[in-house]
Order: C-alpha cells, then sequence, then structure tokens
C-alpha cells in the first residue's frame, strides 16, 4: 500500500529566485500534517504543486501512488483543495455552487444530492443553502470552500490557512472538522498559527525560505519542548559552586535579586537535586520552576538559526 | 462531458448579471430599429420594380443587410461578453477550483467557448426571428436565409475565439475587452490597405473577416470560406488551451 502523498525533491523557481528547494515527504491515511512557516517560506506554493495547480520546476508527486503530472485526472479525483483564498462564484447560491462542484468531480447523479446535503452539514452550511455566496461572510465563504474540498470525500485534503479570518468559536468547530477528516482521510493543513498545529496535527513540518527546516511527529516536537532550564528564586544568595556540582547542570544565569536560571541536560532532571541543596544550605527556597520552550520559541529558533549557514555562505 | 458541465455554469452565470439581459435587449431593439427601415426603403422600392425581370428580391434587400449590420454591431458587443471568461477566474482566483478538478485543459476551454457560444447563438435565434416575421405577409428564400444564419453563426464563433484567447491572456476583462475589440476590427478591415493585385494585396484580402463574410451572405456557401472560418476557430481555440496551461507552468 503506497503512501497517500509521496513528495519528492520537488524544487520550483520563480526566475531565479528558488521558491521551493529540495523538499521531500510523504504522507500516510489518518495523518494530520501541519504545514508551518513564515510569510513567503513556500507553502501555499507547495500546495499548489501538490494540487496540479502549478507545475514543478523538477521532482515528482504522487498522489495515491498516480503521478499528478502523468496522470492528472486520476491523481485529482482523489483530491480536495482549499486554496488561500476560497475559490467561490460570488453570484452563486451555496446549494448551486456545490452541485456544481459535485459535477465537476464527477459524482454520480445520484450520489450528488447525499454528498451536498454531508458536507453542507459538516461544514455548518445548512441553513445559509439557499443563499448567495457574495451575501456571506467571510466565515461562511471559507466554510463553503471546505465543504467543496471534502464533496468528493477525496484520499487527501489540502487546506491552505483554513482558519484564516474565522471567529474564535468558528476557528474551534473548524479545528474540530479537520481533527474528524483527519480521522478518514489525510489532511494536510498550512498554517502560520501554532497553537493550530498543536491542537489539531499529528505530524509537523517547518519549511523556511523554500527548504524543509523540521519534520517531527506532535510527540516528537512536545519531546523538544521538554524543559531544559530551571528557575530559580531563593531569600538568601546561595553558593553557586554546590549548584554547578549537580549532575547535569551546565549553566548558571543570574537574573538579579537572588533569581537564577539553570540551564540542564535535556535528559536529566535536577530540580530534585537543585531542592535538596537549596533546602539542606538553607538558602530559603521561594520559587522552583520548569520552563518548557513554547512552539513559538522553537519555531523562532528554528527559522532564525537557518538564517545563519545561509548568509555565512554568501 | 465536462465541457458540457462548464458550459452550463458559465451560461447560467451570464444570465444572473445584468450584462447578458442588457446586451440581448439593445441588440435587438438596434437591430429591430434596422430591419424596420431596410422594410421602409424595400416599401418604396417595389412599386418600382415590381415588373422588372431579375430583380433583388426580400431575401437579399432586406435580410441580407439586416445581417450585415449584425455582424458590425456584435464586433462590438461580443468583446464584452468574452472579457470575462478566464479573465475574471483568474481575478476572483477560481480557477483553481477547476485546476483542482479531475478535468483537461482543453474542457476547461472548450467549456468556457461552449457557454458563450451558446449565449450566441441565442441572440442569432433572435436576430434571425425578425427575416421569419416577413412570412406573415411575403415569401422568403430559405437557402439564402440559412446561409446568412451560417454566415453570422461562423463569425461570432469566429469572434468569440479571439475573445476568449485574449481573455486568457489579460489580467483584467476591460484590457481584454478593448484589445479583443482592436483585433477583431484589424481583422475585419485589413483588407483596406492597398488596392494593387499583388500577392500581399491578395493575402490580406483573404485574411479580412469581411470578404468571407460578405461572400457567405449573398448565399454562396464556399468552401474557402468555411475553412477560413474553421481554421480560424480552431487556431484560437488551441491558443488558448496552451496559454491556460501556461498558467500552471510559470507565473
Amino acid at each position: 500500500m503506497s503512501s497517500l502523498i509521496r513528495v519528492d525533491q520537488l524544487y520550483r523557481y520563480y526566475g531565479d529566485q528558488c521558491a521551493v528547494n529540495n523538499v521531500s515527504f510523504t504522507l500516510e491515511k489518518g495523518e494530520i500534517l501541519g504545514f508551518l512557516g513564515p510569510n513567503g517560506a513556500g507553502k501555499s506554493t507547495t500546495m499548489q504543486m501538490i494540487c496540479g495547480n502549478l507545475a514543478p520546476t523538477s521532482g515528482q508527486i504522487l498522489i495515491n501512488g498516480l503521478d499528478i503530472l502523468d496522470q492528472p485526472r486520476e491523481a485529482k479525483r482523489e483530491l480536495g483543495y482549499l486554496p488561500e483564498i476560497p475559490p467561490v462564484y460570488r453570484e452563486l447560491t451555496v446549494d448551486e455552487y456545490l452541485e456544481y462542484c459535485a459535477k465537476l468531480h464527477q459524482i454520480p447523479r445520484s450520489q450528488q444530492r447525499k454528498a451536498t446535503d454531508h458536507a453542507k452539514e459538516r461544514c455548518g452550511l445548512t441553513e445559509v443553502a439557499p443563499r448567495l455566496i457574495g451575501n456571506l461572510s467571510k466565515g461562511y465563504q471559507q466554510r463553503v470552500g471546505i465543504a467543496q474540498a471534502i464533496l468528493h470525500s477525496p484520499a487527501v485534503i489540502v487546506l491552505d490557512e483554513p482558519t484564516v479570518g474565522l471567529d474564535p468559536i468558528q476557528i474551534r468547530e473548524i479545528r474540530e472538522l479537520i481533527r474528524e477528516l483527519g480521522e478518514s482521510h489525510g489532511v494536510i493543513l498550512s498554517t502560520h498559527i501554532l497553537p493550530e498545529v498543536q491542537e489539531s496535527c499529528t505530524r509537523v513540518q517547518i519549511i523556511h525560505q523554500g527548504r524543509l527546516v523540521l519534520n517531527d511527529s506532535i510527540a516528537g516536537l512536545e519531546q523538544q519542548m521538554r524543559a531544559s532550564s530551571i528557575l530559580l528564586t531563593t531569600r538568601l544568595t546561595p553558593d553557586l559552586a554546590s549548584l554547578y556540582a549537580i549532575e547535569g547542570v551546565h549553566s548558571i544565569e543570574e537574573l538579579g535579586e537572588n533569581r537564577y536560571r539553570i540551564f540542564h541536560d535535556k535528559d536529566k532532571k535536577p530540580a530534585e537535586a537543585i531542592a535538596e541543596s537549596a533546602v539542606s544550605a538553607g538558602y530559603g527556597l521561594l520559587e522552583l520552576i520548569p520552563e518548557r520552550r513554547s512552539m513559538e520559541q522553537i519555531f523562532i529558533d528554528i527559522t532564525q538559526h537557518s538564517v545563519l549557514p545561509e548568509e555565512q555562505a554568501a | 462531458m465536462m465541457a458540457f458541465v462548464i458550459a452550463g455554469r458559465e451560461l447560467r452565470t451570464m444570465f444572473l448579471s445584468p450584462l447578458a439581459w442588457s446586451i440581448l435587449g439593445v441588440i435587438q431593439a438596434i437591430l429591430g430599429f434596422m430591419f424596420l427601415s431596410q422594410m421602409d426603403y424595400y416599401l418604396m422600392l417595389q412599386p418600382r420594380i415590381a415588373g422588372m425581370e431579375e430583380v433583388p428580391g426580400l431575401t437579399d434587400l432586406i435580410v441580407a443587410p439586416l445581417f450585415a449590420n449584425a455582424g458590425v454591431i456584435l464586433l462590438l458587443v461580443t468583446p464584452l461578453l468574452t472579457m470575462r471568461l478566464i479573465c475574471e477566474e483568474r481575478r476572483n482566483r477560481t480557477l483553481s477550483l477547476l485546476f483542482t478538478a479531475p478535468v483537461s485543459m482543453a474542457e476547461i476551454v472548450l467549456g468556457k467557448y461552449l457557454g458563450v457560444m451558446s449565449f450566441l447563438f441565442i441572440m442569432v435565434g433572435m436576430i434571425t426571428l425578425m427575416p421569419l416575421s416577413l412570412l406573415l405577409g411575403g415569401g422568403l428564400d430559405f437557402g439564402k436565409l440559412a446561409a446568412c444564419v451560417l454566415a453570422l453563426g461562423l463569425l461570432l464563433a469566429a469572434f468569440a475565439s479571439v475573445g476568449l484567447f485574449i481573455s486568457t491572456l489579460a489580467n483584467q476583462p476591460t484590457v481584454a475587452a478593448i484589445s479583443t475589440f482592436g483585433a477583431l476590427l484589424l481583422l475585419w478591415i485589413i483588407d483596406w490597405s492597398g488596392n494593387g493585385a499583388s500577392t500581399a494585396n491578395s493575402v490580406l484580402t483573404y485574411l479580412s473577416m469581411l470578404r468571407h463574410y460578405e461572400s457567405l451572405l449573398k448565399g454562396l456557401v464556399n468552401t474557402t470560406d468555411l475553412a477560413y472560418f474553421v481554421l480560424f476557430i480552431l487556431a484560437f481555440i488551441v491558443l488558448s488551451i496552451h496559454t491556460l496551461d501556461n498558467d500552471r507552468l510559470q507565473k
């Protein structure tokens, strides 16, 4: 059984500018892949290529084992795509639009009704079905876009920033929907909102300047986020040498007023030893807080660090 | 098959906007006026030519001029209909819906073309109703009428193919409209330059749409003219498919 998506050494140039540089990854059934990156990192370009909206400069994309360039028709049957701007016709009603999409995707006439009803229900569109799309709010238009992408129940659903412009309640509903979709389909989700990835994805990829700089499961990312520093506050000035002696401690940063940040090995947990030594020496332990790296920090670390080698090379 | 789905939506969307209705109305009113003045002219002429032999009949004096006028007026109007075809979808970013669907570029282009052609055929049908109304009080040369309808149909198909092609090139509907109009007008009058019998001149004459249209209107259904229109239409449709495919290759 082949992967739902297999992307192999994908390159894309716009003139001299390289927008996507040697990106390879796979997506399996039941996975929700979060595609993260700052603006202009190449997220949308990659997604457009996966969905056959843009031809790659070089590289291969297989959808369900079918090459998107050699067998576009068969491959596209397995695809549902929501671009950044939902591709909706403002002058049609939601019903008319979804009916048109169903025909475009060659859903048999007998099942069209069922498919559109199902999509409307999932995206909460049943009430606005007879209304013109142009008169709907941005959030509802976005939902119509999502409905269009899941209408023909494709194997792969590609969503480019699906929660932009939605209110917090709608965002929660959409995330819920994405999680549901992830159970039976493969989903790729691009976003620059980090909590979104943490909440709904099973795997994360960070793309920066066209390169894939991180490809990890959410669990792996949690691992990276685990504490590597402890914040210590004492009443009296502690003897730093005794703290350095504790196993796993790398360095101690003085923050003033008897506050210290203790950096340590990721795998070691020196908190207990620090507490013991503070109590036994009588410094008056006030605070001992393991610090967690947020996803933002990891993201910023990765994206900024990967800039450096390139600048040095230049 | 998929082209018909796209054509159906195109036609429906056209009638959802006031543009299609106003074009139909305005064209009908103007041509109706021209038709009536042509009738007046014929009624004035009739007593004088009544006794003569080999005189032009009702069809030559009313129907052919009506279709000739219709050709010129639709030269002005077709660009307005075709400007939005691909251009607006590109602007509204709805093209990606078609690109992601299991539909080939050729089907997208053909669908768009058939959509606008069905609208233009409705127009031809409405224009043909005017000469048919003459049957109430007289007879018509149906062969010549059929040639006229065929001529207008082919002419509009040629106009639409140029319009479609320019719409795939342009980024703004108005730019597409004005360029289409310019291109069509140039093709219409291209034989005006020079009067000699040089080869260059005969090529220009062959290229002129007006010449082919006029010869069909006379009732001469000539293979040269038919081939001209068919080749013309095919060329621009193929060009449109290639241009649209280019959208995917680079930006």
